[in-house]
């Protein structure tokens, strides 16, 4: 067992809690900064792919895991950011400019959306943000003057004048550097008092309201920085993948995004990057195991969308604190032994509608 | 007399919508749960119907009962296994796991081998019939989709008001501890009711597949669907009904009459003024819980 015995108020405040974390993390930076000379280049761009898909996932944990405002149109704001780079990035704007308008543009369309969020709850937000989502989809299908709607669009690798970076060792560092940026706001962020608002927002709206969280401003900041995050990840994606078209931001990757926070763990930086990572690892495994099938099942093309059902279903009866809450559970037994008791994480059964018993 | 076409077709699809939305809201008043799969159950209810009308040789007046009746099942079922462990849970936890349900039953489709990625022709009685008013034109596909919803609200109408099982569902919806109290099985009402729910998916799909014909990604209708209940109000039978009749017209109208592109988004567009103007839909009810 680890005891941590404070004998300063900046240890109760700092970053890196004890000496384990500095180690871990250090190490795990000291492999990611590694990767492009230890792991093969396939990978590395499935590494890349992680890392931009966490840094969306961050966003939406933010707004679904930490403020408790869940989003069923997400990808929207994945394709507005990914839109505004291709179109700054194939007229000749420097990178970092771009992807700061990219993330600008996004966090304002999410100001946006969130006010009507302001004055629904839970499931009708979720209405109001599918709706949105198909009519940002439907706008950029059809908004053919800058998008090139159906047809689709290629983008120029990110530039600055002429040194632009179109190796994937470079924009590898690049998503990598990006990353560790937006982790390191986030984990601030959820330190400082807005974090702490937006953990109340959460918890109960009433009791939040009654300490004095002005709502609306803190659900709007939410949604804007939530949806900035998400703009970024979309510039970063549209360079990965090179060729954008309407429909990679349909429901259905609105729905990949969520999955990816569920399963990852709602309410915990790391469920981001769990979670990305299993999105990711899982259809390479279901590539892999295809071999090891009958072939009436390994070939058929429903396969990977009932892996993904079955997966969620499972995780949400049996792990709803998701891959990061199971990591949780089996670090807490070890640090407990022998005294973790089976019911130390149990849930707690809460109805909308009172009166309601089972 | 181009508006009253319209308006008939809008109307014809309006009560897919309509039966649609009306499974949402009858699994939402029984156990506060929004499922996400209603619109794959439909999907599974027209390849059942299919399975045993095209495969299996049986006539229509047979396998349409079947159909409803193994849907039924299903439903209930699928409300043992899945939803009983986690009611009380997290509105968001619930709605992924009906998602993942929803991407379980379109996968596994997919997957019959031949069956699943086809586009199928459902062999039904009354296809290609046509009737004329005058310059109406109807398509007998779409005066049966009109007829049933018609008779299928007024059966519901008559069970709820009527029977038995009936005021057990509104009784249990409306506060569960007092049903609990009169000795109401609350826990099997909803097994009833999720079973009610996928038996109506399975009539509009039976409904559906004539006009749209049977393929796996039928179920995304279902996602228009969620407009029709929003716009109804979450709690209101009738409501859904009204709010699918109300999506339909109004999508089939600003197919006509508007740029090309808002027929797809015209409801959701309806969907958020409605969220702004009136948030509990037309006939929705105001909650108030003791904090």
């Amino acid at each position: 067992m680890r005891f941590l015995f404070k004998t300063d108020y900046n240890q109760d405040i700092k970053l890196a809690k004890h000496g384990g974390h500095v180690f871990w993390y250090g190490l795990l930076v000291l492999f990611l900064l590694a990767a492009p000379w230890v792991i093969q280049e396939y990978w590395l761009a499935q590494l890349t792919f992680v890392l931009i898909y966490a840094i969306v996932g961050l966003g939406l944990m933010l707004l679904a895991g930490f403020t408790g405002l869940f989003s069923l149109g997400h990808a929207a704001f994945l394709g507005v950011g990914a839109y505004t780079q291709a179109v700054m990035v194939n007229a000749g704007i420097p990178f970092p400019l771009a992807i700061a308008c990219a993330g600008l543009l996004s966090a304002a369309v999410g100001m946006v959306v969130g006010l009507p969020a302001l004055r629904v709850k839970g499931i009708y937000l979720g209405m109001a943000t599918l709706a949105f989502g198909f009519i940002v989809e439907e706008i950029l299908a059809r908004w053919e003057s800058v998008t090139g709607g159906n047809a689709g669009l290629m983008v120029n690798p990110p530039a600055i004048g002429s040194w632009s970076l179109d190796s994937t060792n470079e924009f590898y560092f690049l998503c990598l550097v990006i990353t560790i940026g937006a982790t390191l706001c986030i984990v601030n962020l959820m330190r400082s008092s807005t974090g702490r608002a937006f953990v109340a927002i959460r918890d109960s709206e009433i009791s939040a309201q009654s300490m004095g969280i002005h709502l609306a401003r803190y659900k709007t900041m939410s949604f804007g920085i939530s949806a900035a995050l998400a703009g970024i990840g979309g510039a970063l994606y549209a360079h990965k993948i090179q060729f954008l078209s309407p429909e990679q931001f349909s429901i259905i990757q609105s729905i990949d995004l969520l999955l990816m926070v569920v399963i990852g763990g709602l309410g915990s930086i790391h469920g981001a990057f769990l979670g990305a990572i299993f999105l990711i690892v899982m259809p390479q495994l279901i590539a892999i195991a295809k071999d090891y099938l009958p072939s009436a099942i390994g070939q058929a093309t429903g396969l990977q969308g009932t892996v993904y059902g079955l997966m969620l279903i499972l995780f949400v009866l049996f792990e709803p604190m998701g891959l990061y809450g199971r990591w949780l559970k089996i670090r807490t037994y070890f640090q407990l032994f022998p005294f973790y008791r089976k019911g130390m994480f149990k849930r707690q059964k809460s109805f909308q509608k009172s009166d309601r018993l089972k | 007399m181009q508006l009253l076409q319209l308006l008939i077709d809008g109307i014809s699809q309006g009560c897919i919508y309509g039966l649609i939305a009306l499974g949402f809201v009858l699994i939402y008043k029984a156990t506060e749960t929004v499922s996400f799969a209603q619109g794959d159950l439909m999907m599974v209810g027209a390849f059942m119907g299919l399975a045993l009308m095209a495969f299996m040789g049986l006539p229509y007046w047979v396998s349409v009962p079947a159909t409803i009746i193994g849907m039924g099942l299903f439903g209930g079922g699928l409300e043992r296994v899945v939803i009983r462990p986690i009611l009380g849970q997290p509105a968001f936890s619930i709605v992924m796991l009906t998602i993942g349900v929803g991407f379980v039953l379109r996968g596994v489709i997919t997957m019959i081998p031949d069956v699943g990625t086809d586009t199928h022709v459902l062999p039904v009685p009354y296809a290609g019939g046509v009737l004329r008013l005058g310059n109406l034109v109807i398509s007998a596909e779409q005066a049966m989709v009109i007829a049933t919803t018609a008779v299928l609200c007024g059966g519901l109408y008559a069970m709820f008001r009527y029977s038995k099982i009936g005021l057990a569902m509104q009784a249990a919806s409306q506060n569960q501890l007092a049903a609990y109290y009169m000795g109401i099985p609350v826990k099997r009402i909803n097994g009833l009711v999720w079973g009610l729910a996928a038996a109506v998916a399975a009539i509009a799909g039976l409904l559906l597949a004539p006009i749209t014909f049977v393929h796996a990604n039928m179920g995304f209708i279902g996602l228009k669907a969620f407009p029709a209940a929003v716009v109804g109000g979450f709690g209101s039978l009738p409501g859904a009904i009204v709010g699918g009749l109300i999506i339909g017209i109004v999508e089939s109208v600003a197919g006509f009459y508007l740029p090309e592109g808002f027929k797809d988004i015209a409801p959701y567009i309806v969907v958020l003024l409605m969220l702004v103007l009136k948030p509990n839909g037309l006939f929705g009810e105001k909650l108030r819980k003791k904090v």
